[in-house]
């Protein structure tokens, strides 16, 4: 007799289904049976880069919030930082599995989370830096949901439907996301003097990246002007309740290196190298 | 008489949530679809609660699992991720299952406005939720996140005591 409880009936025999030994572990194609047609109109690279640009900067910021595991203030922020990494890992794996169907290769989300080179990737330099204190990943975190936030309201209509419906249900998340960042801007902002000048002092750095996060909008077909417009508003709606100040980088001053070009840092290797070492020590493993 | 398909739809709905089992994936509003064709395949059509949540693969495998045990042999389960599901779905039934195991049910999920971006709403001007226990308002958020990825965790600070609650998204 089948159990009632679902993790109950893990441990019966499956037929053809042994890969699943614990809970949410077995994963298939993250897009399994979703209608995955590319229509014929569509310009296959362009849209592949724009699944994997937004699938890496998931993933890689994921990690890093996977970092503070066992380092955050409070057990309550180490819960909260896995989760929304949680989300951003869910989002990267549709990315990848949407990539790997748009390009026509084929490739599954682990080939692209695992087997490719630093230089393959294509994130933002901000999201591979390192964690710095925790005033930086919260100056990180809010930059980064917020324009996250604003391109994929934006994408919510973009041709592709399969693209649409991964922004659209992001959009929900990572309005979650930068609530949390700013509140937490908000209490070091506007808290001790010590919490204040390394709450400015992780905004500022953050805050330089911003010039290329812009740049990067017209991958995407977006209208970048107002990317910029919105992402600006939110961080100086922020920075006011927090008592900070906001410091843009000058509008004509272009990044010296893009990791939408595939240049990145020196911190972006050992991460990966950490990331994929499971995979790449036994490529035959499944989880 | 019982249709085939009500009957598809009556077995794949009482699949229970695997991290919350006292609500079902049709009290959950993750079941959008169950049809039978005139050949007898059934076809269940699911939606994801987060984009990260790993027990979408547990929900399709016991829908799968129930209605082939029920004598469908032939079973689609199809994932359907537009429109993006929301708390909005979750039954009364669900609603009122949740309360009785001390979860505050979800308000209804923020309305956008037909067009700007998404308003940022900083925590001092969200309403306090009610304790499920003694019905004070006097609670605050512990954790913005709890056992599951969809829940929050809030103390009382009338009975002291801690309480979970559903977010609505």
């Amino acid at each position: 007799m089948s159990e009632d409880h679902v993790y109950l009936s893990l441990v019966e025999e499956h037929d053809g289904d042994g890969a699943r030994w614990a809970f949410g572990t077995g994963f298939e194609d993250p897009l399994y049976g979703i209608e995955t047609a590319v229509a014929a109109d569509v310009d296959r690279a362009r849209l592949t880069a724009c699944c994997l640009a937004l699938g890496d900067d998931a993933l890689v910021l994921a990690q890093r919030l996977a970092q503070w595991l066992t380092c955050a203030p409070e057990l309550e922020i180490e819960v909260a930082l896995a989760n929304l990494g949680l989300d951003l890992l869910g989002q990267a794996r549709m990315l990848y599995a949407r990539a790997g169907q748009v390009d026509g290769s084929g490739r599954d989300e682990d080939a692209y989370a695992y087997f490719r080179e630093p230089g393959e990737f294509r994130n933002v330099l901000l999201a591979e830096l390192p964690n710095g204190d925790f005033a930086f990943s919260i100056a990180r975190l809010l930059i980064l949901s917020t324009w996250r936030l604003a391109l994929f309201d934006r994408l919510a209509d973009t041709p592709d439907p399969v693209l649409a419906a991964i922004a659209a249900k992001g959009v929900k998340e990572l309005t979650y996301h930068r609530e949390f960042a700013a509140e937490w801007a908000v209490r070091l902002g506007d808290g001790t003097a010590e919490s204040h000048s390394r709450m400015q002092a992780g905004l500022d750095e953050a805050a330089a990246h911003l010039g290329e996060l812009f740049a990067s909008g017209g991958d995407f077909d977006l209208d970048a002007e107002s990317v910029r417009a919105d992402v600006e508003a939110v961080l100086r709606h922020v920075a006011d309740a927090a008592g900070l100040t906001l410091r843009l980088p000058p509008a004509h001053m272009t990044p010296t290196a893009s990791g939408r070009a595939g240049e990145h840092t020196e911190h972006l290797a050992p991460l990966l190298a950490e990331l994929q070492s499971e995979a790449r020590a036994d490529p035959e493993a499944t989880w | 008489m019982v249709t085939a398909t009500e009957r598809a739809r009556a077995i794949a709905g009482a699949v229970p949530d695997p991290e919350m089992p006292m609500l079902t994936l049709a009290d959950l509003g993750v079941l959008r679809e169950v049809e039978v064709d005139d050949g007898g395949t059934v076809t269940a059509v699911i939606t994801p609660t987060y984009s990260g949540c790993p027990a979408i693969a547990e929900m399709r495998a016991e829908v799968d699992r129930r209605l082939r045990e029920a004598g469908f042999g032939d079973v689609t389960i199809r994932t359907q991720l537009h429109p993006a599901w929301t708390t909005d779905w979750i039954t009364s039934r669900g609603r009122a299952a949740l309360a009785e195991h001390g979860i505050v049910p979800p308000r209804p999920a923020p309305r956008r406005a037909p067009s700007g971006p998404v308003p940022i709403v900083l925590s001092p001007m969200r309403p306090a939720l009610s304790c499920p226990r003694c019905g004070s308002t006097d609670t605050e958020q512990a954790s913005p996140f709890a056992a599951t990825a969809c829940k929050a965790l809030w103390r009382c600070r009338a009975c002291r005591e801690p309480f979970e609650y559903v977010k609505e998204i």
